[in-house]
């Protein structure tokens, strides 16, 4: 299977098989006026299967979103068909209106305009608290 | 400027001065009686409260301060959904400390992000309630000489009971701690609350179900409610809530210079009966509440500091 190379875009490459379309969701990519192909478990020399986000124009994007989804994931900017910009994106130490509170009582269900934000607690088990209740994120 | 949202926004060092501080209050109440002077404590309790918003009051006017109040969130801009942001920025404007309650978790952190004035944290939802903790230190401290070599049994409801998480974190920053933890299986303490206060730092800890069993080894009980809504079936429930209420009974196989305390209010987990032993000491950690909070708004109006 084929998808075209794009002239100035955004590829999101190396996302861990299966989280393409949950990134695709967290960025709002549904919505942000762009051509998206999402390609999922593509053939990859390095991880056996990958997933990939091919965003047909520049487009703002909450880097912290992948990286909280998948911290492998890499993105590159694409200008003239060239890479210009590779990022590699890491675990964010914090997110912010990346995510939501699960907790109904949390103050961020009923604050106005106060913003969802999430710190990362514990690397290793890739948990991040509200910053208002600390109430644990739910998982993927 | 500083505001106290979590018992952790103190550190052991602080926390030694303002007990130090609490017990000069104590010794010397005249001291201190022009020390908020011209100063007012404003109290938002947006949820119920008797004992906290008492003592908070109580407090400023020992100091000498005055205090503003809303009655309840039915009697303030609350009610007509203004934020907490804007009621604390514009409270900001009248008084010099805001001690504030919500039933929202997390509310006081907002409180304090947009306060031009410390903010002190009286309860936050099922969240946080730094206070009621420095109430119970000071209560350790003046009961048993300090915190080391203690064995501290928890009893009730350890999964949901703010006051008990924060006050293990609060004791697991002293050393030679030990803690015995009892509740049924499904008001254990939460592994997060396990992990991060108790085991990373090794302090021991056993889980038991059954107080009587437990009783003779401890040095401070701290009881709390067993909530019937808390129990996934009625007939656990009936079981175990016997299990958990203190009677001078089952105070006989206790040490002599055993201190029971509770954070109030109770509704039958200590019989009444228990109030005349020299043991009982929850009234008395109600009124170290009252010299704690003296302490802490003085600390953080910087007065005597």
């Amino acid at each position: 299977m084929t998808v075209d190379s794009i002239q100035n875009g955004i590829v999101i490459d190396h996302i861990a098989a299966g989280c393409g379309m949950k990134i695709y969701e967290l960025l709002g990519l549904g919505t942000a006026g762009a051509p998206v192909a999402i390609m999922m478990n593509v053939t990859s020399g390095k991880m056996g299967r990958k997933d990939i986000i091919k965003i047909d124009g520049e487009i703002p994007l909450n880097l912290d979103a992948i990286g909280f989804v998948d911290p492998g994931a890499t993105v590159n900017v694409i200008r003239d068909g060239e890479l210009k910009e590779k990022k590699r994106i890491g675990m964010p130490e914090r997110l912010e209106n990346v995510i939501r509170c699960k907790n109904p009582r949390c103050i961020s269900t009923t604050e106005q305009e106060l913003p969802q934000v999430f710190l990362l607690t514990d690397r290793e088990k890739k948990e991040y608290r509200c910053a208002w209740c600390e109430t644990k994120a739910a998982g993927l | 400027m500083r505001s106290v949202i979590d018992i952790q926004d103190l550190s052991p060092e602080e926390l030694d001065r303002l007990m130090d501080r609490a017990e000069d209050i104590i010794a010397h109440p005249d001291d201190y009686a022009e020390a908020c002077h011209r100063k007012k404590l404003a109290t938002l309790f947006f949820e119920p409260s008797t004992r906290t918003r008492l003592s908070f009051e109580a407090a400023m006017y020992e100091l000498g301060g005055n205090v503003i109040t809303v009655a309840g969130a039915d009697a303030s801009s609350a009610a007509k959904g203004e934020s907490v942001a804007d009621t604390v920025k514009t409270v900001s404007l009248y008084a010099d400390i805001i001690a504030m309650r919500h039933p929202k978790e997390g509310a006081a952190r907002v409180a304090a992000l947009n306060a031009s004035v410390p903010v002190i944290n009286a309860g936050d939802g099922g969240h946080l309630h730094p206070t009621q903790t420095l109430a119970d230190l000071l209560t350790i401290r003046r009961e048993k000489g300090g915190f080391s070599g203690l064995t501290v049994g928890l009893c009730g409801d350890l999964k949901f009971g703010r006051t008990v998480h924060s006050l293990i974190s609060a004791l697991s920053r002293y050393e030679g701690m030990r803690f015995v933890l009892i509740s049924p299986e499904e008001l254990k303490v939460p592994s997060y609350v396990k992990s991060e206060a108790l085991k990373k730092k090794n302090i021991p800890y056993t889980q038991v179900q059954d107080l009587e069993s437990v009783i003779g080894d401890l040095d401070i009980l701290y009881m709390t409610r067993v909530q019937k809504e808390r129990f996934f079936n009625e007939e656990d429930y009936l079981r175990l809530k016997d299990s958990y209420i203190l009677t001078p009974e089952k105070l006989k196989k206790a040490k002599s210079d055993l201190c029971v305390m509770h954070p109030l209010p109770r509704v039958n987990e200590i019989s009444v009966a228990v109030d005349q032993d020299p043991r009982a000491c929850y009234f008395k950690q109600m009124l170290n509440g009252k010299f704690m909070r003296e302490a802490l708004i003085l600390k953080l109006l910087n007065i005597a500091d």
